[in-house]
């Protein structure tokens, strides 16, 4: 009798909400199904590649579109190079640039950094693709590229002769794309430790330094952790301004001052002109392997990033 | 007495070095704003540069009208797609977002973000480009659209989730219904945050390249027909710089410019209307 009134006196004053919580609610499915049917669609459009070459495709280092023979390995090697490198260059600057926005300097030169910045961010790959291949690639060869080989040139890492768009130069304009990323998560992740920890550091008479160094990075470490592997798929799958420096040779070299090739940027170049269901199933295979790969990538990140902000929320 | 000067050194020379750092992290942007300046001006000021189209190498007076009006029409179209999707889709997260659904869709979205621009062009290409056998400005759109869509939704999330509650309990304590107190109550208290929201996708979606390579593929010709092949900045950008003629070069700069500047100002107009939204929540 009870539960019955209780539904009577629901009824018909929730109705038109739930009605509203329902189209909402089909219409927020839109971003999970479209990522479903990326990767669904996708994969279908690698299939002809994929049945064809089998799980050889990744190990092959022949790419040869006359002979219909593909294989993904030097794209593989270029990407994974020229990502980790980025995050190698990137990394300190990253880490520098978070503490300072996060606990160092006058507000104001503080608001002003932390906007250049995020600016970088907003600056389109395009232009620092240009930029890098009509300013940055013609100095670094004079600069660095150059006296490297000259000097070091019986290390493997640097041996010559230096191009002028190489792996190295590729790996600088990444850095620079992937600092907002890394600066701006490792400084929302340095404030969020609790301001006891330093306090403590402080009343014991550490300087800021020893406060920062031993106590506040290590607890912020899974933090920047997160943010690196942030940074890490971004500087996976960034496409124009790689493919415009890296000089788009396929080959697996160890030098840093050759050309290489990356996943994404043997997509930009070939699929325009890719002639024949094979060769451009296995562009759209690379695409397939890079995409998943940054989805994994991804994934990992952010359930670090959020369990850490869980973790500081407590 | 020597450790502590040490380490009081130390100190200070580890402040330095984060000075350093964060003025290294400005390098590059003042590099390449600086350079990019000085190489496009002189393309940009004449006039024949926004009022006409591509001119084959050699002939002067080529312009980029073409890659604007593309730019213009692949981007609206777009942002008809992802931003209405995604300003209901952020107002769904906050309203009834705290169960699994809400939790899909936000994990879908943060992961959306960092899917390459590339693959998303794949896929509109393989959804759109591939059984219609020809490109298209609406593929190019699509694309962009998917690219927009996360960063709309999210925008969207936070800027109604900093409605005060207390909005939202008095519309309710009057008997509104919930749609009425969503749409009529709290999503204009947000409106300033949402337009932060639309207008950062719209200056990414600006500045992409990769997924309008086979998508909506460039176009030598003005055309404003979006079943068609459209052209579009960041494509001059990219296909200019590359070719070894000085004219086109020049134009590359030109265009890229003028997408700096497009892209920076849209960005600096979401911040005013960033901290339009945050002095309005203040008030409320």
């Amino acid at each position: 009798m009870a539960v019955a009134q209780q539904a009577d006196l629901r009824g018909p004053s929730t109705r038109p909400a739930d009605s509203f919580r329902t189209w909402t609610t089909v219409v927020s499915l839109a971003a999970p199904l479209l990522l479903i049917a990326l990767v669904v669609v996708v994969g279908s459009s690698a299939l002809p590649a994929i049945r064809h070459f089998g799980v050889g495709f990744l190990t092959s280092r022949t790419w040869n579109p006359v002979k219909d023979q593909f294989g993904a390995l030097p794209f593989i090697y270029g990407t994974l190079m020229t990502s980790f490198l980025a995050l190698a260059i990137a990394l300190p600057v990253g880490i520098g640039v978070a503490i300072f926005l996060a606990e160092q300097g006058a507000a104001r030169v503080r608001g002003a950094i932390g906007v250049g910045v995020e600016l970088l961010a907003a600056i389109p790959s395009v232009v620092y693709g240009i930029w890098g291949l009509y300013v940055l690639a013609p100095w670094l060869l004079v600069h660095l590229s150059r006296p490297l080989s000259d000097r070091l040139g019986t290390i493997p890492v640097f041996a010559g002769p230096a191009r002028q768009t190489n792996v190295l130069i590729a790996s600088i304009v990444l850095a620079v794309m992937v600092l907002p990323t890394l600066s701006a998560i490792s400084r929302d992740v340095i404030r969020a430790v609790p301001g006891g920890m330093r306090e403590a550091s402080v009343a014991l008479g550490a300087t800021w330094w020893e406060t920062t160094w031993k106590v506040v990075l290590p607890a912020a470490r899974a933090g920047i952790f997160g943010a690196t592997i942030l940074a890490l798929g971004r500087a996976l799958g960034e496409t124009i301004a790689v493919t415009m420096v890296i000089g788009n040779r396929v080959e697996i070299t160890p030098s840093l001052l050759a050309p290489a090739y990356t996943l994404a940027s043997v997509i930009a170049n070939e699929f325009r002109e890719a002639t024949g269901t094979l060769y451009s199933a296995s562009l759209i295979e690379l695409g397939l392997v890079l995409m998943l790969v940054t989805l994994t990538v991804n994934i990992l990140a952010l359930l670090l990033v959020r369990s850490i902000s869980r973790e500081a929320r407590v | 007495m020597n450790r502590n000067r040490r380490r009081q050194l130390g100190n200070q020379l580890a402040r330095a070095l984060v000075y350093v750092m964060a003025l290294i992290a400005l390098v590059p942007l003042s590099l390449v704003l600086v350079y990019t300046v000085a190489n496009g001006l002189p393309a940009i000021t004449h006039v024949e540069f926004f009022t006409n189209v591509e001119r084959p190498v050699g002939i002067p007076g080529a312009g980029i009208a073409h890659a604007f009006l593309g730019t213009v029409l692949l981007v609206g179209l777009a942002s008809l797609m992802a931003i209405p999707v995604g300003i209901v889709s952020g107002i769904q997260l906050v309203e009834y977002g705290t169960g699994r659904v809400g939790d899909a869709v936000r994990l879908a979205c943060d992961v959306m973000v960092g899917i390459p621009s590339i693959a998303i062009g794949l896929f509109a290409y393989a959804l759109l480009v591939a059984p219609f056998h020809h490109f298209s400005g609406l593929s190019g759109s699509v694309a962009l659209a998917v690219l927009m869509l996360p960063i709309v939704v999210r925008t969207t999330e936070g800027a109604v989730s900093l409605v005060p509650g207390a909005l939202r309990e008095a519309g309710l304590a009057l008997g509104l219904p919930r749609w009425r107190v969503a749409l009529q109550l709290v999503l204009p208290a947000a409106v300033p945050g949402v337009v932060t929201g639309a207008l950062l996708a719209v200056a990414r979606a600006a500045g992409e390249t990769a997924p309008l390579l086979f998508t909506a593929f460039g176009n030598r010709f003005l055309s404003g027909n979006p079943t068609g092949p459209l052209s579009a900045l960041p494509l001059i950008v990219f296909n200019d710089a590359l070719t070894p003629y000085p004219d086109l070069v020049q134009t590359a700069w030109g265009a890229a410019l003028v997408l700096i500047m497009v892209t920076l100002l849209v960005n600096v107009a979401s911040r005013v209307a960033l901290r339009r939204q945050i002095s309005l929540a203040a008030r409320l």
